[in-house]
């Protein structure tokens, strides 16, 4: 579907801006994501048709654009404050008419359009160094998934000049909300990371609560209400067809994940008033409860080695964090703070753990260390909960509700710095957001 | 104690209304009916109602009470409550063909998950107490929408009292 090759033509070259010793002032050009107060990085981007592209050439170019700009980190120098007027993808670069204009980063795309596939090359450039940094590539991708070609390309650059990991070519799967707030319907949707391209899953005749990605991307877990009870379902996203999870009457079932291979399923079953977490195998559905305990155990969620699940528990009183062995044992405590904690999620780095905080009549999604130190609000508002990570570990997707009758939840992201806080760009209400994997 | 006081207020008109319109039906369809849900839901005591009566699902709802409320965070049953699900027992103690579903709510203030189980756990306390004033366990299901289904909108204490709530919900049939 989508391939993706080097520019060979460029290798040699390119080479030379990575083997340069990684100090602060001679290494390759790169905007750190700290704690500090940025500005964020000028870049300049050009786009040239290579053959055939028509509105592509543009299309593309505005969305590498937005993906960088779209993180903060970057800040695009608008085509008419541009002094160099390169006429084609290959012509030699003119640094000092980049450097002219501050332009620390220049991108160059080259779009070509042919029998219903669009092909996508980019080169980045360090201005102020004057060479290139990394090779060039290209990638290639049906019209219709030109998006895809776009963000691939987006991400290299992003990952060259950051350090981390790409995550612009994923896909979030969501909650569509409509109809009154005490009549919400809702119905599950999977979009590109930007909001484009949803694709609905469910229709909203049942009510359908936080749909969760496998690690590959293929399958879906979620809630539905469609038996009556909340029950555990299992869809493949190709095929759109569901199965229910370990159905037990007189139980309800919800709040599953997947463990980091795909093999495992851990989910809360209540029964008896008595919400514990179950593990489950994922193809023979045989189960296993991991804590046994008259409190609330819920939203458990893997380690991304899978060795432990961190997990919601009110045990103490009100709820807090506990990690335990993901074959359960006695858990670890890891938050201490005032008010209640939940909703964990293992960040796929492993060194973090995002979570909601209700403290102070206020709700914030925050980060902690895996050991509950380094403990930071990201994010306060009336009502914001259930964060999910970005597959580069940098960025947290959460669902943020205005207050009122006429409330309404949106999507919105922030970086882990707490800076960058945004709305995704999803038509209507929208909740539940589970980011899937990096594209292939 | 305002709100509750409004709440038996409320019940007590209603009840009045549907042993006025009673009053136009036929005598002696309905078994004759004593009140058996003691003082805290005035009007029921009327007795010779027909087909829509003391032993309709309406009734049921709109005058024993349907719901029971929850402080916050809570699943602990309160005085009041005791007394409304007192009524509900009496109720499906004499109606045998009916089965319940209690479906357990909770306030927005809160995760949407921890919601689900709090809401079941007000369920289940619900479900317990029914069964302890002797109502066939195998009559009652219960159901947690946890903040899905609000009764009132706002966001505000006012509303979030109304939301804490569990729902006993008679449908016809004996029980699985």
């Amino acid at each position: 579907m989508l391939r993706r090759t080097l520019l060979t033509s460029v290798l040699a070259l390119a080479s030379l801006g990575l083997v340069a010793p990684a100090t602060a002032q001679d290494g390759p050009l790169r905007i750190e994501i700290t704690d500090g107060v940025i500005e964020p990085m000028p870049f300049a981007i050009v786009a040239f048709d290579e053959g055939g592209a028509g509105e592509f050439r543009e299309q593309v170019r505005s969305l590498v654009a937005a993906d960088l700009t779209g993180t903060g980190l970057f800040r695009e120098i608008p085509a008419n404050a541009h002094i160099a007027r390169p006429d084609s993808f290959s012509a030699p670069v003119s640094y000092e008419d980049w450097k002219a204009i501050n332009a620390q980063a220049l991108v160059t795309v080259g779009v070509s359009s042919q029998g219903g596939k669009v092909v996508v090359k980019f080169r980045l450039f360090d201005v102020f160094s004057g060479q290139p940094l990394g090779d060039g590539m290209q990638f290639d991708a049906s019209s219709g998934n030109w998006r895809r070609a776009a963000h691939k390309a987006a991400d290299q650059v992003y990952a060259r000049l950051t350090g981390e990991g790409p995550y612009f070519d994923s896909r979030v799967a969501f909650v569509q909300e409509s109809g009154p707030k005490d009549a919400r319907r809702k119905r599950i949707g999977i979009m590109d990371y930007d909001g484009a391209n949803t694709r609905w899953m469910t229709d909203d005749s049942a009510l359908v609560l936080a749909p969760r990605f496998s690690p590959d991307g293929n399958r879906v877990l979620y809630t539905s209400y469609a038996s009556g009870f909340p029950r555990v379902m299992l869809m493949d996203v190709n095929s759109m067809s569901s199965r229910s999870m370990g159905e037990q009457p007189g139980t309800m079932s919800f709040s599953p994940r997947f463990s980091p291979d795909g093999r495992w399923i851990v989910f809360s079953l209540e029964q008896g008033g008595n919400t514990d977490i179950y593990q489950m195998d994922a193809g023979s559905g045989a189960m296993r409860a991991l804590t046994n305990a008259p409190s609330i155990e819920t939203s458990p969620s893997y380690s991304p080695d899978g060795s432990k699940i961190v997990f919601e528990s009110d045990r103490s009183g009100k709820p807090q964090l506990y990690v335990m062995g993901a074959s359960g044992g006695e858990p670890t405590r890891i938050s201490f703070g005032d008010g209640s904690y939940g909703t964990p999620v293992w960040s796929p780095r492993g060194d973090m753990i995002a979570f909601t905080r209700k403290v102070g009549g206020k709700f914030h999604i925050g980060v902690m260390r895996t050991d509950g130190s380094e403990e930071k609000m990201l994010t306060e508002s009336f009502l914001d909960e259930g964060p999910t990570w970005a597959p580069n570990g940098r960025v947290v997707m959460f669902t943020r509700v205005t207050p009122g009758g006429d409330g309404q939840p949106r999507l919105h992201s922030v970086d882990i710095t707490g800076r960058n806080m945004r709305p995704v760009q999803v038509q209507g209400a929208a909740s539940d957001p589970s980011w899937g994997p990096l594209l292939p | 104690m305002d709100k509750v006081m409004n709440k038996y207020v409320k019940f007590a008109a209603i009840g009045a209304i549907i042993a006025v319109s009673a009053c136009s039906r036929p005598a002696g369809q309905g078994p004759a009916v004593t009140d058996p849900y003691g003082s805290g839901n005035a009007g029921a005591g009327v007795g010779g109602v027909g087909v829509g009566g003391l032993n309709s699902p309406e009734y049921f709802r709109s005058t024993i009470g349907d719901t029971v409320l929850f402080p916050l965070d809570q699943s602990t049953l309160t005085p009041e409550a005791r007394q409304t699900l007192t009524g509900q027992a009496g109720w499906l103690n004499q109606n045998l063909g009916y089965s319940t579903v209690i479906e357990g709510h909770a306030d927005e203030q809160g995760t949407r998950e921890y919601n689900i189980a709090l809401g079941a756990r007000r369920a289940s306390s619900v479900q317990e107490y029914l069964i302890s004033q002797g109502v066939a366990a195998n009559r009652i299901r219960t159901v947690s929408y946890g903040k899905e289904r609000p009764l009132a909108i706002c966001s505000t204490e006012e509303c979030y009292t109304k939301n804490r709530r569990a729902v006993t919900a008679v449908s016809p049939g004996a029980g699985s």
